[in-house]
């Protein structure tokens, strides 16, 4: 029987500032998480103590440090929020991390308020700025000018899962399940032939395994950081994904793996087709818009991203249907979407608008260079597709295909503004949240696995949070309404 | 703009026949339609200076 999975997923958000003088990228993107942290709602320091990003999971000493942790130090806004999720300033990007969600709809959720958090912050900030300038973020992975940037998947699975395994089994699905994780664009850093393909990242993707995110960056990231109690979980870190904004894609992007892993613990995958070359796959994949390109296998045979999805969702469904314990809803929906969403790719997958980024954004641009009879490299198109990724509701363009029921929508408005400022209920997320709420000026810093408190005593008191199941409001609700400030709580955790 | 027009909330309970129904000739020229005013409210929102915002986005790599 699998272990209950935990997901959280981060992204680096594009940020550009429009007016008369330039603004360093880092000084507007701290701009941007200070304008936010300066409207009075959260002030609290994130707790570095026990993060090795550098630690791999393939074993042997780490690395010598290539990236300092000296944010702080350099005054970079770096904070927590009261819905439990991290706002911060990373590679001259503001980075949003989703808290900790037990499932893939709380996931979309959670998601899609950091997008009305990097909105606002942008306008707060703005304001700031003299007149004629202004700061605007998107929710995409690229410049198309040879940078990306990263949207990070993190799922929490038990040690006992050999790595080796998770590489061996995921590989395929990594470099299939572009079909609906892309989030499209225009050309390519590596085919000047490719007009439009199916991911924002994939082209900066060189090795199958490895431990950089910068630069060779691998399609299995090994870093080996759980955030958790390292002698029962590890974290895999999936940097290959892009950032979505249609709701159907990030469900399934998140759903999918959710179910995957599990069915990976329990070991019910048979057999998995090996890849002749998973990288050169990848790449073959999103510069394909049809599914069906012939993909080498190690055998000497071929097979086809739409091939090798129908070959997971066929053994993932027979172990949910055979698991004793059933499947939740939500999963349950997962796999009926993950169905329907390949029967129409089956037939072309172009037909998946209004549920995926990419052929959503392609519909546009093509209905869009149809009116106005526009080359594929005018910059009108080039335009369409950065706008698409605007996190302004009156401007960006995925939005107001939203606004027009044009794309699919899983979750209500109200649910997303409420994630703004709740965490989720069922993880450690809605303690961390709840304490900072409550006792605010007494959090003095708050990590993935711990809080800081200063209730006045000789030292500082460090709450440890393990456990990402642990910290629930069923378990803690009862327990936090009883206590007025934050030396009760103490001493009812310690007693 | 696809075939089958808009994508509904719950495009998981709509059946195929349904889907059939609107591909009907007053259903797709409604279709026509509205995307159209897509397409206007495109040119309204789009910004106006694509050439110089195209070729100013510039982004530091991260991760």
């Amino acid at each position: 029987m699998s272990t209950a999975k935990y997901v959280g997923v981060e992204t680096e958000y594009g940020i550009t500032v429009d007016g008369p003088s330039p603004v360093n990228p880092v000084l507007a993107s701290s701009l941007v998480v200070g304008a936010y942290r300066a409207a009075g709602r959260d002030e609290v320091r994130w707790d570095h103590t026990d993060e090795s990003p550098l630690r791999d999971a393939r074993g042997g000493p780490a690395p010598e440090p290539g990236e300092a942790m000296i944010d702080d130090e350099l005054g970079l806004a770096n904070t927590v929020l009261t819905n439990g999720a991290r706002f911060y300033v990373d590679h001259a990007h503001p980075e949003y991390a989703t808290p900790e969600c037990s499932n893939a709809r709380d996931l979309v959720v959670w998601d899609r308020a950091g997008e009305l958090i990097l909105a606002d912050a942008a306008e707060r900030a703005t304001a700031s700025l003299a007149s004629g300038s202004r700061v605007l973020i998107h929710k995409n992975n690229t410049d198309g000018k040879g940078a990306a940037y990263g949207t990070h998947e993190n799922y929490l699975v038990p040690r006992s899962v050999p790595f080796g395994r998770l590489t061996r089994q995921l590989l395929p699905f990594f470099v299939s399940r572009l079909l609906f994780v892309g989030a499209g664009r225009l050309g390519s850093e590596l085919d000047h032939g490719v007009t439009f393909q199916l991911s924002q990242r994939a082209d900066f993707f060189e090795v199958e395994l490895g431990l950089e995110t910068t630069l060779k960056r691998p399609l299995m990231n090994t870093r080996d950081e759980p955030h958790a109690d390292p002698e029962r979980y590890r974290r895999l870190h999936v940097i290959n994904g892009d950032a979505n904004l249609c709701e159907v894609a990030s469900l399934l992007k998140v759903g999918t793996m959710l179910l995957l892993l599990d069915a990976i613990e329990d070991g019910a995958l048979p057999e998995v087709p090996e890849l002749a070359d998973p990288v050169a796959a990848f790449h073959a994949v999103s510069h394909d818009l049809t599914g069906r390109r012939p993909l080498p296998l190690q055998d000497g045979s071929t097979t086809t991203a739409l091939s090798l999805q129908q070959w997971y969702l066929d053994v993932v469904r027979r172990y949910a249907k055979e698991r004793p314990e059933g499947i939740d809803p939500v999963s349950e929906e997962v796999l009926e979407r993950w169905d329907a969403l390949l029967l129409t790719a089956a037939d072309d997958p172009r037909k998946l608008v209004g549920q995926v980024d990419w052929a959503t954004k392609l519909d546009l641009l093509e209905h869009y260079r149809g009116r106005h009879e526009l080359d594929w490299g005018h910059d009108r198109l080039k335009m369409v597709d950065l706008q698409y990724h605007d996190v302004r509701r009156d401007r960006g363009l995925y939005h107001r295909l939203a606004a027009r029921g044009r794309v699919e929508l899983l979750v209500a408005d109200s649910e997303v503004e409420a994630a703004v400022h709740t965490p989720p209920e069922d993880t450690r997320a809605w303690f961390r949240g709840e304490c900072i709420r409550r006792f605010r000026s007494q959090v003095v810093a708050a990590g993935w696995d711990s809080l800081i408190l200063d209730v006045g005593r000789d030292s500082l008191q460090r709450v440890p949070m393990m456990e990402p199941g642990r910290g629930t409001r069923a378990q803690v609700g009862a327990l936090l309404a009883e206590v007025d400030t934050a030396a009760e709580l103490l001493d009812r955790l310690t007693t | 703009m696809s075939e089958g027009g808009q994508v509904r909330r719950r495009a998981a309970e709509d059946t195929p026949e349904e889907q059939v129904e609107a591909t009907s000739r007053s259903d797709a020229r409604d279709v026509i339609d509205d995307v159209d005013e897509l397409l206007d409210e495109i040119d309204d929102v789009l910004e106006e200076n694509a050439e110089e915002f195209v070729r100013s986005y510039v982004q530091k790599g991260g991760q």
